[in-house]
This record gives structure tokens, sequence and C-alpha cells, in this order.
């Protein structure tokens, strides 16, 4: 068993937890990830590594409630313990080498571009961070964030904060402003990243982004998390999760995250169900 | 006077209709009459050539004299000896290649029922006997295995019973390998596979799950921790694709997703348990092997129209004959000669239909296969909505990726003698990380001749 160890609400949705994995603190890297089961009818899930503690044996992951096992998930608390948790997964991201960087983080992507930009900042890298949320309310980790890079850039979709529109907008305006960044690295929802390779490909900026898709071991066995990067099929969890953005069949990716649709929504009932009356309610 | 009848015990089966809707195993097993009766028809030949055909050595005719005597327990033990895993070789060897093959019984008739005899032993033991065996006092050596299937079980427990301690490390969160996570449960029920596995931690075996070697350690690493020796028994993981249009599009499983989903997942019992699988009304399976079968048998009894699509004919499919029997019998169609060439796709990116082409067989190949070729403009589209590919499988690239003084073959395999002796010292490997995808029974002599080595060259 894995214990949780602490957790700490971010804001309505996003959750951050502590876990208790030696084996996996041992040799975790920025842009690795795991899979981790919560019981025995559980489904295995894959969230990006958003960082470690090896002297302490702890892992801590960063997750949204999007799906009825990420909300299963939330509903724990410190002092219960995970079934299974296993990794560390995927190839670490590529830091050497790397002076000037843009790290996009959207939504949960946060979470993840958080220790990629940390990585680099802390290797002596000039990093730009580029953060967006949908509102101010929603904003998490910003001490966290500061720290983590030479230049911080928080956008919200409603202006709430006082910065208004998309991620795109502030990393175009630095390239517009002939910034030069050796790699741009987007980290976030599958559209979000795809307009961040939209914008950099004219500027002819390497851009990494970390992919995500359904998989279920995690070591190359599912060929679920199979990804079309220039033309090849790759296996996100043995060959990535980072791959080169500007290679990756975007309209696949987002076809292929959309498989399970229907029925993760009836999982979803299930959570939703009154344990006295078994009856379905909506959630509100 | 022994039993001369020509025809071998039938099994007895849930009927094929009714089974077709179910996850329950199809081989109901030998009564004890049956089994008495059946193990009557051997004839305990001087020379046994059985037990020439058995990859682990198994002394078939002792433990067939045994259940002729009504010493079911005893039968049991005299195969333990050699096999550690018997209930499950009784039901997935293909006895009809190996021991069944060389029994003189099959020379005027049907051999005897060996697969469904050592099966009955193994079950009475679990149900009604003792699965205990004996080991050696611990002789102070270590080892680690990687990997729990077949192979590594076998390995480890072999080093167990000579006193050795053993620890052995599993990927997933359930040891067993293919079979726990290929083998469905109407072929190889997953509580027996349990107990398989409870009777080698009996021995004293270690097992770490959720430890990925190759990721969380290396081989490397786990010889600084004091390991005289490693075995890798891997397995092939790697699902191939056949590299046509379309195989990204939704509804498209690997046969290793598709079955993991399944067996070690149980989406079956979905929502209950939480992982789903999403099978259309209409399925095709690509590949006429075992996990072909395996695959269309398992999206049958999900409510699925199945088709195997295979590109040979049905003398060339490398399944066995009972599980292409089996197959036809509860309703799966068989589009031979046929070789898939696009799949296509609807506007949302799903499975709508497949083009396939008509094949005719040409000239033998180096294995001496008929290849096929494609007949000109006999194209046609198969509608379906979902496509399993099932044509085989590639080592898996962590521990060789993460072990560069290890050599490997140009096709991703461990280079290993027939011992299991790598290149590498104290690194042993066998099974599928070695030959590429073959049977359960065959990676078990692999992990059984390579503990042997081990316990050799550290004598």
């Amino acid at each position: 068993m894995f214990p949780i160890v602490k957790k700490r609400v971010l804001n309505d949705t996003v959750t951050l937890m502590e876990i208790q994995a030696p084996l996996v603190a041992r040799k975790a890297q920025p842009g690795q990830f795991i899979i981790f089961r919560i019981d025995e009818e559980g489904e295995r899930v894959p969230l990006t590594i958003a960082g470690y503690d090896r002297e302490k044996g702890t892992v801590t992951i960063i997750f949204q409630k999007v799906g009825y096992t990420t909300e299963k998930l939330d509903n724990l608390n410190e002092g219960d313990a995970l079934l299974d948790f296993v990794g560390p997964l995927g190839e670490p991201s590529h830091t050497e080498g790397i002076t000037r960087a843009a790290v996009i983080g959207g939504g949960l992507g946060v979470a993840i571009a958080y220790p990629q930009a940390k990585a680099l900042h802390e290797a002596g890298a000039k990093v730009d961070l580029i953060v967006g949320f949908r509102n101010e309310d929603l904003i998490i980790l910003q001490e966290e964030l500061a720290a983590a890079c030479t230049d911080l850039t928080i956008m919200t979709d409603d202006g709430s904060n006082g910065h208004k529109g998309f991620v795109t907008q502030a990393l175009e305006e630095k390239l517009k402003a002939g910034e030069q960044y050796d790699v741009v690295i987007a980290i976030g929802p599958l559209p979000m990243m795809r307009a961040v390779c939209n914008l950099t490909k004219p500027y002819g900026v390497k851009t990494i982004v970390s992919m995500n898709p359904i998989m279920i071991d995690g070591t190359g066995m599912c060929g679920g998390c199979r990804v079309t990067v220039g033309g090849e099929t790759k296996f996100a969890c043995v060959d990535g999760p980072d791959f080169d953005g500007h290679l990756v069949d975007w309209d696949e990716a987002i076809a292929r995250s959309r498989m399970f649709r229907s029925e993760e929504a009836k999982a979803k009932e299930k959570l939703h169900k009154c344990r006295l009356t078994g009856e379905a309610r909506s959630h509100a | 006077m022994p039993n001369m009848s020509l025809k071998k015990n039938p099994m007895p089966e849930q009927d094929a209709v009714v089974r077709a809707g179910n996850f329950k195993e199809v081989a109901l097993g030998y009564t004890r009459e049956i089994a008495m009766e059946e193990a009557d028809r051997c004839l305990n030949c001087k020379n046994a050539p059985c037990v020439t055909g058995c990859p682990v050595n198994v002394p078939i005719p002792n433990f067939i004299a045994k259940i002729k005597e009504g010493d079911f327990q005893g039968a049991y033990e005299v195969i333990r000896t050699q096999n550690g895993l018997p209930a499950i070789c009784g039901r997935v060897c293909p006895q009809e290649t190996q021991c069944e093959s060389k029994c003189v019984r099959g020379i005027k008739g049907e051999a005897v029922g060996i697969g469904r005899l050592e099966r009955f032993a193994a079950d009475y033991a679990m149900n009604e006997g003792k699965v205990s065996v004996e080991t050696a006092p611990a002789c102070g050596k270590k080892a680690a295995v990687v990997g729990s299937g077949p192979a590594g079980l076998t390995c480890a427990a072999d080093l167990a019973r000579a006193g050795w301690d053993v620890t052995l490390y599993e990927a997933l969160h359930t040891p067993g390998g293919v079979l726990m996570y290929g083998i469905p449960e109407f072929r190889l029920p997953k509580a027996l596979v349990q107990k398989e596995i409870d009777a080698i931690r009996a021995l004293g075996v270690k097992i770490v799950t959720n430890a990925v070697v190759g990721r969380a350690m290396t081989v490397d690493e786990l010889l600084e921790e004091g390991n005289d020796a490693v075995f890798i028994g891997s397995g092939a993981g790697l699902p191939n694709f056949q590299k046509i249009p379309g195989e990204s599009l939704c509804g498209v499983y690997s046969a290793n997703e598709f079955l993991t989903r399944i067996n070690l997942m149980r989406a079956y019992t979905f929502p209950q348990h939480d992982t789903p699988v999403k099978v259309g009304s209409r399925v095709a399976v690509i590949g006429g092997g075992n996990v072909a079968m395996d695959a269309a048998r398992c999206a049958k009894r999900l409510g699925a129209d199945v088709t195997i699509v295979y590109r040979r004919g049905e003398e060339e499919m490398p399944a066995r004959k009972e599980e292409i029997h089996h197959a036809k019998e509860e309703g799966i169609h068989f589009r031979l000669l046929t070789n898939p060439m696009e799949i296509l796709g609807d506007e949302n990116g799903f499975v709508r239909a497949m083009t396939c082409v008509e094949m005719e067989l040409g000239e033998p190949d180096a294995k001496g296969r008929r290849r096929p070729v494609a007949k000109p403009g006999s194209e046609f589209e198969l509608p379906v909505e979902t496509v399993i590919v099932a044509i085989g499988n590639s080592p898996n690239p962590l521990i060789k990726k993460t072990t560069p003084d290890l050599p490997t073959e140009k096709w991703g395999g461990i280079t290993a003698d027939e011992n299991g002796r790598t290149g590498k010292a104290k690194v042993y490997a066998g099974g599928d990380a070695v030959t590429g995808a073959a049977t359960v029974i065959l990676a078990m002599g692999a992990g059984k001749k390579a503990a042997r080595a081990i316990i050799e060259d550290n004598a």
C-alpha cells in the first residue's frame, strides 16, 4: 500500500497529494509519470510526477477532478492509502544544453509545467514561465511558480487577474519581441498544446509537448498510448511522454482521447449513485 | 489388461451456446471415474517416449500410474517434482505437439489424454489435497527474478526449492504475467493462477509488484544489492501492428490491450470494475494464433459478431486445433486467405469498416509455410466497429536499454544459450524475452533450465 502523507486542495477541482513511494522517489526525474490504482476494482491511471523527495521517499502528484477515478482519488485523505503506485515511467525530459526556454502550462498542465521549469531553472537556464487559468480563483501554486523561473506570466481567460488572454498570446508577444528560445515546452490540454505548436512553427522554435494519452500498463505492453509522430507510431509510455510537437498528429491524438468518453460518463454515474436508494443523481 | 479404447475420454465442456455468453471455464475437467478410466489407457512404456516430448520432463507414466491406483495426491506430487505449475500446464500446454505426439497409443487411435490427466491431478490437490512441497535448507545464495510470468515463476520456484533466497519483481500490480493479463478466464481461471502463485510464495519466494526493472531499478543495481544471479523473464510484451492506414483510429486495439482490459482489469464486469472496454456489434480480429482466438472468443462473450481475418489458410494457422475448434463452435466466423489493407473511420475518428483483399497461397517460404499472394481486383469492405490486431509481439526494450553490456539480437531478444546463460556474468534469461513470442510451457522449460544453470554455476 502507498500512504497519502499530505493532501493540499489547490482550488475547487485541483488537488495535490504526496504519496509514500520510496521505489519511485529514488529514481524519479522531471517529465516522467506514475500509474496509480486506488483499489481492487480500480482502473490504472497515469499522472505526471509533479515533484519528489528522495530522502522522505515521497512523490508529489497533482490532479484535476475530470473523471470517475480522479474524483474517487480526491475523496481520499491523509492517512488513506493507494493500492498500487508504480513508476517512474517514461523517458525523463531532456534539459542538457538548454540555456533559454519558455515553459507554457495550461490548466492542470501548470502542475506539470512547474517541475519542468524548476529543473531547467535550477540547471541554470533562463526560463520564461507562462501559465493560464480560466479565472483568478483557479490560479494555483503561484509562489512555487514564481520561484521556478526567471519571468512568470499568469494569464486568465476572463482577465480577472489583470492579464486577459490565452497563454499563446503571451508567448506570441515574446516571440514577436525577438526572444530567442532554445526550446518551448508546452504542457496542458491537447488543443492548447496544438495552439502553441501552431504558433511556434513559423518561428522555427523547437517545441516539446508532453502527451498524456489513454494507457493501461505504462511499460509498452498495451499499445493503447500510441501517438503518430512524424508519420511513425510511437508509444507515449516508452518513447515519450515528451515529443516534438511540430511532428505530432494532433487530430488523431484528440480523437483518441475521446475513445472512452461514453464509458467515462457511465462510470461517473456509479460514483453519484445514492447508496440509500440506488438511484443516480446529477452532480451539482 | 489396459483400457484398449482407441479414443481418448472426451473432456466435459460447457455447452457452446451457453458458454459464448459467459466467462466461466469452458472445459470442466475429468471426474475421478473418467480420470481413472483414461489413466488405464496408458501402457506405462519402459522408455516413456512421452517424457521426451515434455519441455519440463514430467515423469508422465509414473503420475498416470498413481491416478490408475486412485492415489490422486500422489500423482500431483510426482508432477510437482518437475513442474511448478501443473494446473496451468494441464490447461494451456499444446500437448498434441509435445507429450501426446510421442504417445505410443497415438500410433493407432488417439494418444492418452496426458494434459487432461495432469489437470485432473492438479485440480484434485488444489481442491481436496495439499499443494505444499518441501524445500532444501537455506543455502545462503540470493537471486532476483525479473518478470513473474511462466518463465520467472518456474525459475523462482526451482531456486527456492534448492534453498535460494529469491525475490521476484513484477511490473504490473498482479503477478502472473501473460497467465493473468493474456489468457482469458474461460481458458485459465484467474483464481487458479492465484493459487499456483500462492504455492510459489509458500516456497519462500518474495514477490514485489509495481516494480519496473529498467525504470525503478536496473539489472546492475540488482547485482550490486548482493544477488548472486539475476534471471530475466520479461517476456515479449510489445505489440506489433501491421502498419496499415487507420490503425490509430478509435476502436482499434492491440490484442494485448484488449485482453489486458478484459482479463487483468476485469472490464467485462464494467462498471462494477472501473476499467471499460468498448466493443462494437461487429468485430474483426486480425491474426491466426492462440492470442487471436482468445481475443475473438472474448469479444464474442461481450456480445459481438466476430470474424477472424487471417491471410493464410486454416492449415497454416498457428493456433492450437482445439482453440480453432472451440472458436468455431462458439459461432466465430473465419475469413481465411484474407488480408486487411486499410481500416476506415467515420467523421469522429471511430472505425466503420476494414478494406481487405483476398489472397491465394503461392510458393512455400523459408519456414515451409506457403506464402500468401493478393488476388488482384478482389478488394472488399468488411463493415466492423472494432478491430483487434493479434499479429504477435516483440520483446520489451526497457531492460535492453538500461543494461548496455547485455548482448541482444538484432530483433531485440536477449542473447542466451540453451541453459539461459547470457553474455553478461551472473545474468540469465529465458522465455519469450529470448525466443520471441512462444508458449507458456517453453517459457517454463527455459526458466527451469536457467535455474539449474544458476545452481550449477554457484555450486
